[in-house]
């Protein structure tokens, strides 16, 4: 296909749908669960599970298929069917997001861990653990990487996967913390999670593959919800693994081990793919709060008569109207890098190094516009009776979670120069 | 949908503008700069090209149609080869593409096929003037109506071509109408005169000189616009998306040269890209060339559709000149003593990413 920016039509109705609910369901109660931190808004959470599911339920079909007539092949029509479900993902949570990112991180959805099952699960598995977000009550599925003791440096994981023989299960060990939406998916509801664990702590990387938990399942507690400085109406959990026990079947991808170095890291590559579609997912969350920060004070210099003058000789322009101009632009540039990754990847075509890029981009808007709305907006922008100060609190994780804004850049940096992980650490 | 592919026939055009920008423009660059000359024989390559007829429809002696998308994806290549040797190259764009936009029925089945031509046509720009805080919606030149015809006066700055052309196309206050107005104006028009030749810190060898005039007579038929002005919205347009994909050359030759170095150049036993410092800053570079691109890309692509990108264009020129000086100095910086040096290339581009929207980035925004 040629260059072209066209937003799909199916996604225009879409994304038509996700601007009504953020704008009717997801603003008006912003504020509301940023101050009551652990309570779940369920009004929002009911409203969007059936479209949540038909989602599901035609991603997970087409997965399915995809497998059956190999990648990117012709199907029976001698159409290539060319997957929408990325751009539709981005369109979503950008303009959720916009309503309230918290918010949004709320949505009963296979999430991160549905993204790993699709990465490196097998057809079986993708039916066993995913039909679920197709029917039913809403259900949440999460991802547990971080450890006390790790976060940027996953080859540090010490949660242990061990195999007993003599039942044929898989028995897990340790402790998970800023687990997103970890009590939903373990505990308040019949989701999963998609834990990181080690076979063998000698190899490092090598050593570590992703298992699939279902809620409820003994041995996984949730020992604490914590508190932080932005996104506080979602979830985030510590669970402690205690002897869990989960079938043989629940491993993502080969359990036989490879020398640490060997080319094939199969489980450590299994958690680069997921980053491959939860990166572009982050990037356009981002933009959502900050479109919504920009659109705000905007809108509110607007009405005290300063307003963006279109096609204006730069010398002409106060302060004020390069910044919004500054923003606006910033805001472009994040997005079509968001863009771009999410496309290439319905495309099936490599994008981490895109995904990244957009990460890296993405979370430094945000940073940048929100805290310069706050700055512009003065008192106000400060007051919590507007929700400027809420985005400033909200945007800086985007610049965190998946992959910090540093990580993502040593990852950038290191597909640009053709650098191993040993050439550039 | 969204798709960042070239389409078969960009891909081809993009590769031979490639090919001529590193074996022709590349090398000629460095002594073009030094000898203020533009060698005649690698603008006569570049011409025959036929970039700008394969832009011009064939009713005008073209072979294609005018594409801003296609446009900036050559752009794009020619000034990652070498920005001024650009200028020099695109310097005709400057007086086809108002005349093909902006110019009566009658201007393009007499001009444009002029274009079309096997050698570069002597026609040359006049817009910039040489003022501080200048401004293209209240030019200092003016023209005053009298009868059926114009009367200009007036200075002009950077004219491109100016010491050989046959026809300007000068850009004026239309004093009647209130608002902008262009007038194809011949050479040897009385009251008309080419000053000295401009030198700069930069684009040294673009040919270029002030141009004054002094009560120039100019038949109404010379002018571009209708009674109320000329509509100079999609001229700029373009000339903000040609600027914009030239900004993303440069950065992408600074960028390129600067990692390259970098692997190669050891310090403490090892290639100074193997430190973050360094490597961090050329990520960055990487991520801004890239979003850079898309914009251009993306109001390029808006504009061919006949939707207004106006907005877009102008923003994208901004955010480009501001991304390609910070990567011409940050590629100076990588190279650190050498990148001084005018045996490396990265102090031209520094001087010339400058230049370019100082010159002819101004004119837009």
């Amino acid at each position: 296909m040629p260059i072209e920016f066209e937003i799909p039509e199916s996604v225009k109705n879409q994304s038509n749908l996700t601007e009504m609910v953020a704008e009717q369901v997801i603003r008006k109660v912003s504020r509301y669960f940023d101050e009551h931190e652990h309570e779940r808004p369920w009004e929002y959470i009911n409203f969007i599970w059936p479209f949540i599911q038909q989602m599901e339920a035609a991603n997970l079909k087409r997965s399915l298929e995809v497998k059956k007539n190999g990648h990117g092949k012709a199907s029976g029509n001698g159409q290539k069917k060319q997957s929408t479900f990325q751009v539709r993902m981005i369109h979503m949570i950008e303009n959720l997001s916009w309503g309230d990112a918290g918010i949004y991180l709320c949505t009963p959805s296979s999430a991160l861990a549905g993204a790993a099952i699709q990465a490196v699960g097998t057809p079986d598995q993708k039916e066993r653990f995913l039909d679920r977000f197709t029917h039913g009550k809403p259900k949440w599925g999460a991802m547990a990487m971080t450890e006390p003791q790790a976060g940027s440096d996953t080859s540090n994981i010490q949660t242990t996967a061990r195999l007993d023989p003599e039942t044929n299960e898989w028995v897990l060990n340790g402790e998970k913390i800023f687990v997103t939406n970890g009590s939903l998916a373990s505990r308040e509801s019949e989701g999963i999670l998609v834990i990181w664990a080690t076979l063998d702590r000698s190899l490092g990387r090598a050593g570590m593959r992703p298992f699939v938990v279902e809620a409820g399942t003994p041995g996984m507690t949730v020992t604490k919800l914590e508190e932080k400085l932005g996104i506080r109406a979602s979830d985030t959990a510590a669970i402690v693994f205690q002897d869990c026990r989960i079938p043989y079947d629940n491993i993502l991808g080969s359990p036989e081990l490879k020398k640490p170095g060997a080319r094939t890291e199969k489980g450590f590559k299994g958690a680069m793919k997921t980053f491959d579609s939860s990166r572009p997912w982050v990037a356009a969350s981002a933009m959502g709060i900050a479109r919504a920060a920009f659109e705000f004070t905007r809108d509110t210099l607007a009405a005290q008569g300063i307003t963006i003058p279109v096609d204006a000789a730069y010398h002409e322009l106060s302060a004020i109207q390069r910044d919004l101009l500054d923003m606006e632009t910033q805001l472009k540039a994040g997005w079509l890098l968001t863009v771009r990754s999410a496309a290439l990847m319905d495309a099936g075509q490599p994008n981490s190094l895109e995904a990244s890029m957009a990460k890296v981009k993405s979370g430094q808007v945000v940073t940048r516009i929100t805290q310069k709305c706050v700055e512009l907006l003065g008192p106000l922008g400060y007051s919590r009776e507007l929700l400027v100060e809420k985005w400033m609190r909200d945007a800086k994780i985007n610049d965190i979670y998946e992959g910090t804004g540093q990580i993502n850049t040593l990852i950038v940096a290191r597909r640009i120069l053709g650098y191993t992980r040993k050439e550039l650490k | 949908m969204y798709s960042f592919d070239l389409s078969e026939e960009q891909r081809l055009l993009v590769e031979t503008v490639h090919r001529y920008a590193t074996r022709s423009l590349r090398q000629a660059a460095r002594q073009a700069e030094e000898s203020s000359q533009a060698p005649a024989d690698v603008l006569q390559s570049a011409w025959a090209l036929g970039l700008l007829p394969a832009t011009l429809p064939e009713e005008y002696g073209g072979f294609g149609e005018h594409s801003l998308l296609n446009g900036a994806l050559y752009v794009e290549e020619l000034a990652y080869g070498d920005a001024g040797l650009t200028l020099e190259i695109l310097a005709p764009n400057l007086v086809a593409i108002p005349l093909l936009l902006a110019g009566s029925e009658a201007q393009k089945q007499h001009y444009l096929p002029l274009f079309a031509g096997e050698e570069m046509p002597k026609m040359a720009a006049a817009m910039l003037e040489p003022v501080i805080l200048f401004d293209h919606r209240k030019l200092h030149t003016t023209a005053r109506r009298q009868g059926d015809h114009y009367v200009l006066n007036g200075s002009k700055a950077m004219v491109i071509h100016a010491a050989d052309a046959e026809w300007f196309l000068v850009y004026a206050h239309d004093e009647e109408a209130g608002s902008t107005q262009a007038f194809l104006v011949p050479a040897d028009s009385a009251g008309l005169q080419v000053g000295d030749r401009n030198l700069w810190m930069g684009f040294n060898a673009l040919q270029n000189h002030t141009l004054h005039l002094h009560d120039v007579q100019v038949g109404v038929a010379q002018r571009l616009g209708g009674e109320a002005g000329m509509d100079v919205t999609n001229v700029l347009n373009s000339s903000r998306i040609a600027v914009a994909a030239m900004g993303v050359g440069i950065a992408r030759a600074a960028y390129e040269y600067a990692r390259d170095y970098a692997k190669e150049r050891v310090a403490f036993g090892e290639p100074i890209a193997s430190r973050q410092s360094i490597a961090f800053m050329l990520a960055e570079m990487a991520i801004e060339i890239d979003a850079t691109r898309l914009m251009v890309w993306e109001a390029a692509w808006k504009l061919d559709q006949g939707r207004d990108a106006t907005h877009e264009a102008y923003l994208v020129a901004r955010y480009a000149a501001d991304m390609a000086l910070k990567v011409a100095d940050g590629a100076v910086q990588v190279l650190g003593g050498h990148g001084y040096i005018r045996e490396h290339p990265v102090e031209l581009w520094l001087r010339n990413a400058r230049g370019l929207f100082t010159l002819v980035g101004a004119v837009m925004v």
